[in-house]
């Protein structure tokens, strides 16, 4: 049964330990939506990344809507666009509320020193879980690499990254569809 | 009236902040002197705390702006003002990718858009791994080699992408052992 409510608490789920942005729940959503729920797939995942990374709002808020909005339409988005954003508007009233300077406290400073290690960890599963569904072959590789340096080096904009991808792709894709009009 | 305003000016921050929490910033940087909500130097002590609690950062700001400047509602208002273009904009999308999505072209798209969401989500894991199992910027200041790789975190990050590899738990299990792990471990 997919009611809005299932799908406004996996999403609190997701927003309650997303820690560090939009990539970093890829691991949740792997474990909760994709191998618990079954609800959409690897590939899925990737493509609303992709899309949401160049529309308006974060990615955590984004993918939450394209999921939502798959299983359970336009409510279906809204009931998790809500879920993975409630964790973080309690969270943050409590410490902008009763917590002077939270990060000052030692204990915290410890416990985000594990934590970020952790998420370091979580991200490199996913991305190794995520890489087979990505890169099937050169081509793919390719796309990786330039992208990973321009990112890196040359500082491109997400955007402009996104959109370049896409047109190799479509230039590869009529390439393609050349060689094999000229095998015929 | 405050609550119209934080909710438009978050509306506006929504809609035109493309591409993750950061790219907030500046446009935060612009309230500063605009209203008396908050100052410059608040700013940073918002991303450290967004940044190191759960959720999406550009939520996180928004609620922590909205509450010091107008309380409970006004965090809640800020938070749906900053989510609701994407809600309108993301759904709008959503209909026709769901329609479009096997036509050859899109498919010819998404075959060169998908190697590049793996590079992004390297350079994420990057960013991460510079301020957690990295000392960038104590190399950075004393050119040091040795400096530079954490030990501890390194042994951390080992021990745990091998227990996830292995152990396939949820990842919550794994936040929360890493918590503890660094109150033990952490340097003092």
């Amino acid at each position: 049964m997919n009611s809005l409510w299932e799908l406004y608490v996996s999403f609190f789920k997701i927003g309650a330990v997303t820690f560090g942005g939009g990539y970093a729940m890829l691991p949740i959503i792997q474990k909760e939506i994709i191998e618990k729920k079954g609800w959409v797939s690897n590939e899925d995942v990737v493509d609303y990344y992709a899309v949401g990374q160049c529309l308006p709002g974060v990615i955590a808020v984004n993918t939450a809507l394209f999921i939502g909005n798959k299983i359970k339409g336009k409510q279906g988005g809204i009931a998790a666009a809500l879920g993975v954003a409630t964790p973080s508007i309690l969270i943050i009233t409590v410490i902008a509320a009763f917590i002077q300077n939270f990060l000052e406290y030692p204990m915290v400073q410890y416990a985000f020193y594990g934590i970020r290690v952790v998420v370091c960890a979580l991200i490199t599963q996913a991305l190794l879980k995520l890489w087979k569904t990505a890169i099937k072959d050169i081509f793919g590789i390719t796309v990786y690499l330039a992208v990973l340096v321009l990112a890196l080096f040359v500082k491109v904009p997400t955007v402009l990254l996104v959109i370049l991808a896409l047109a190799a792709g479509l230039v590869a894709h009529s390439l393609q569809g050349k060689k094999e009009g000229a095998n015929q | 009236m405050i609550y119209l305003l934080l909710f438009l000016e978050f509306f506006k921050i929504g809609l035109f902040a493309i591409g993750g929490g950061l790219a907030a910033l500046p446009f935060l940087y612009e309230l500063a002197p605009k209203y008396d909500w908050f100052t410059e130097a608040d700013i940073t002590n918002m991303i450290a705390i967004s940044e190191s609690t759960p959720g999406p950062i550009a939520v996180n700001t928004a609620t922590y702006v909205g509450y010091h400047t107008a309380g409970f509602w006004g965090g809640i208002i800020a938070t749906l003002g900053n989510i609701m273009p994407a809600i309108i904009i993301v759904l709008m999308v959503a209909k026709y990718l769901e329609k479009f999505k096997n036509n050859s072209l899109v498919q010819a798209g998404f075959y060169g858009i998908r190697p590049a969401v793996a590079a992004l989500i390297t350079v994420a894991l990057f960013a991460v791994v510079k301020v957690s199992i990295l000392h960038g910027d104590v190399f950075a200041a004393t050119g040091n080699w040795r400096s530079l790789v954490d030990w501890r975190a390194t042994a951390l990050f080992a021990v745990s992408l091998a227990l996830i590899l292995k152990g396939k738990k949820h990842p919550v299990l794994y936040i929360a052992a890493g918590a503890l792990a660094g109150i033990l471990i952490a340097p003092r």
